[in-house]
């Protein structure tokens, strides 16, 4: 897994609360047996309609939004399906940070383990991030190790984050090989059980 | 004497392999349970890194979301079909029981492991679905992981896990006639909402939850997620033991009686504290229909459609606006006057057989109505046979629905169980998201028992008025 440190990118924002894994990535597109290759299907029922045509109206059909790395959502961002396929989904399509006022519990978990780092910032601190990419291309930084979201004005947003999963984003860790350290612990504890 | 503790509390310290200043615990996992769309990359990974699976004795894979229900020797999706041979070969190769499709143990992974008694008081249980906490029901403490987690629980099984905090859903008083599990979570959404139960664990409590069968406790714990708790249990009691005695994976005998008293240590004590608490009342729950995009827009058979203007935020107004414009209605309308084209029962959570039995009963010697397309589709393999030797199919295809195998099918449509773009359907499934029973698809949650009056009169009807409403 790719370590995260310091990422500075463009905000896609989208202003909608409640956002769904189904929605991130409909259930047709869960087929493969592969990790890779899932960006092209993206909020696929937003981005395309049925005849496969892009949504002008959707806005990360836009072309200011193309090179966007940081999403910007309402609450309870993820909620649903447990499919890793979501955070497979926006990492190939190019999202590095999603930021939200709260997000859905395995989501969340969900992102850590791909090396995407989820950010709960204050509601009003979000919808000030909303606002300003809606109206321009808007880049900002977001730093993992001082846990602080910055634009190059004023906005200076500082974020909470357990020590475990920061460090684990940090060091691009692969947790499987750090639990197989444990592996005497994990014997003894069948011993007794 | 020791401080009383929740049930959570007791299973979660019971299964803490190491704790760490400043780490999640490294909590053991019991059973993991595997299906064919949420592992193949898990196995993958183990490959990659020339790793094994630590117990595949304690975990138990089988094919639900993808297969085919109507002819399950014919798997028209190529891709469909990779992942299912996929599952097989991984089985095979790192020695994983597997109920494949033709297997009389197939079935919806979470219908089949309390069916097989493989589902038991005090474990951890996990597996890539958001649905596993339906296995609470039992007292087990059951949640919904990722695949890489998936991988991580192959390799070790363990997972690292902070300590959830703990909510107490208590319901008080009775569920009235014709009032089910069902109504009670879609109503104790509806009141709280999608997010209330976000980092917790919840408890449900209370005479209502007491009085309820194991097939409704699962109904009820199956939709914790939509609540935002990754799981949901019940305290185990009486009517647990007496469901899970005789069945395969269950000890007999002596050892039965023995488990039996773990069994009962395990409930919450008299007088624990939990990090919240909500309580609803269940004498005025109503049978409930959702009308929206997401499981807390629901409302009772005899209300009507909420307008966007009532809402509290701009948020949640725009949240409205374009669930109504998605499913097609109006604010103010009465849910009674809408008409569906389309009826499914199933799903993880209401396909088991008391499930089909009251459906059957309803519609028993009754018609679907002339332009409605309304199936069957039972939790399991063991379910539908169960069914079977009782005569349900007949009922159920004399009255003009489908009879199919079992599997996930129209609940999230990854198999030929698709509803069409802009169709309605009153469905005993779990989520009405966009889009979920097929592109552009329109989802009304209901109870077995509303879905099968909803096939009989095209609309949706308070199922309460037909004779005889049978007692969850």
């Amino acid at each position: 897994m790719e370590p995260i440190r310091v990422h500075e990118g463009f905000v896609y924002p989208l202003n909608r609360v409640n956002v769904d894994t189904d929605q991130i990535i409909p259930k047709q597109f869960l087929k493969r047996i592969e990790r890779q290759g899932f960006g092209e299907f993206l909020f696929f029922n937003w981005r395309f309609d049925e005849n496969g045509n892009i949504k002008e109206d959707f806005t990360l059909n836009q072309p200011k939004y193309k090179e966007a790395s940081i999403l910007v959502a309402g609450e309870n961002f993820g909620c649903g399906s447990s499919r890793e396929h979501a955070p497979w989904a926006l990492q190939d399509f190019g999202f590095k940070v999603i930021i939200a006022p709260s997000f859905a519990d395995i989501f969340y978990n969900n992102c850590f383990k791909n090396g995407i780092l989820p950010v709960v910032l204050k509601e009003e601190e979000v919808n000030q991030l909303i606002t300003k990419a809606e109206e321009d291309k808007y880049t900002i930084a977001v730093n993992l190790e001082d846990q602080v979201v910055t634009d190059s004005k004023n906005f200076v947003a500082n974020f909470e984050i357990s020590s475990y999963q920061k460090e684990m984003l940090l060091n691009g860790w692969d947790e499987i090989a750090v639990t197989l350290n444990l592996e005497s612990k994990i014997e003894q504890f069948e011993l007794k059980n | 004497m020791t401080r009383p503790k929740t049930i959570i509390e007791k299973i979660w310290e019971k299964h803490v392999v190491h704790q760490e200043e400043g780490k999640p615990d490294l909590l053991y996992i019991d059973l993991h349970l595997v299906h064919e769309v949420t592992s193949p990359q898990a196995f993958e990974g183990l490959r990659m890194h020339g790793r094994k699976v630590r117990r595949p004795d304690r975990t138990f894979a089988t094919m639900d979301h993808n297969v085919p229900t109507k002819d399950t020797h014919i798997i028209n999706d190529f891709i469909s079909k990779t992942q299912m041979d996929t599952l097989q070969k991984n089985c095979e190769e790192f020695g994983i029981p597997l109920a494949d499709i033709h297997h009389p143990d197939q079935g919806i992974v979470h219908v089949i492991g309390p069916d097989l008694g493989l589902t038991q008081p005090g474990k951890t249980i996990v597996c890539g679905d958001s649905h596993t906490s339906t296995h609470g029901a039992f007292g087990a403490l059951a949640f919904g992981i990722g695949t890489s987690e998936v991988e991580h629980v192959l390799a070790t099984q363990t997972l690292w896990q902070s300590k959830p905090k703990t909510l107490n859903v208590k319901v008080n008083g009775a569920l009235g006639l014709g009032v089910t599990a069902k109504d009670l979570i879609l109503a104790i959404i509806a009141k709280f909402g999608v997010r209330f139960g976000t980092g917790y664990v919840i408890e449900y409590t209370g005479q209502a939850i007491r009085d309820l069968s194991m097939e409704g406790r699962m109904t009820v714990c199956n939709m914790s997620i939509e609540a935002g708790a990754r799981a949901g249990l019940i305290s185990p009691d009486e009517t647990t033991f007496a469901y899970l005695k005789g069945r395969r994976f269950v000890p007999e005998g002596e050892a039965y009686e023995q488990v039996v008293e773990e069994w009962k240590a395990l409930a919450t004590d008299e007088g624990a504290v939990y990090d919240a608490t909500v309580e609803i009342n269940a004498d005025e729950i109503e049978p409930q229909v959702s009308w929206g995009t997401n499981p807390s827009m629901v409302i009772p058979i005899n209300g009507v459609i909420p307008n966007p203007k009532d809402a509290k935020t701009a948020h949640a107004k725009e949240e409205m606006e374009r669930a109504l414009d998605y499913m097609g209605l109006e604010a103010n309308q009465s849910i009674t006057d809408v008409t569906i084209e389309h009826v499914f029962i199933g799903s993880c959570t209401n396909s088991r057989l008391s499930d089909l039995r009251k459906a059957a009963d309803i519609i028993r010697g009754k018609k679907v109505r002339v332009g409605v397309k309304a199936i069957v589709v039972p939790g399991s393999f063991s379910v539908k046979a169960q069914a079977e030797a009782e005569g349900l199919d007949t009922v159920f295809k004399e009255a003009g629905f489908e009879w199919r195998n079992s599997g996930c099918s129209a609940c999230l449509g990854m198999n030929d169980d698709i509803i069409p773009p802009g169709e309605r359907c009153a469905s005993t499934s779990n989520r009405n998201f966009e889009g979920r029973q097929g592109t552009g698809a329109r989802t009304h949650l209901v109870s077995p028992e509303m879905a099968a009056a909803a096939a009989l009169e095209g609309r949706f009807v308070d199922v309460r008025k037909y004779a005889e409403p049978v007692m969850n």
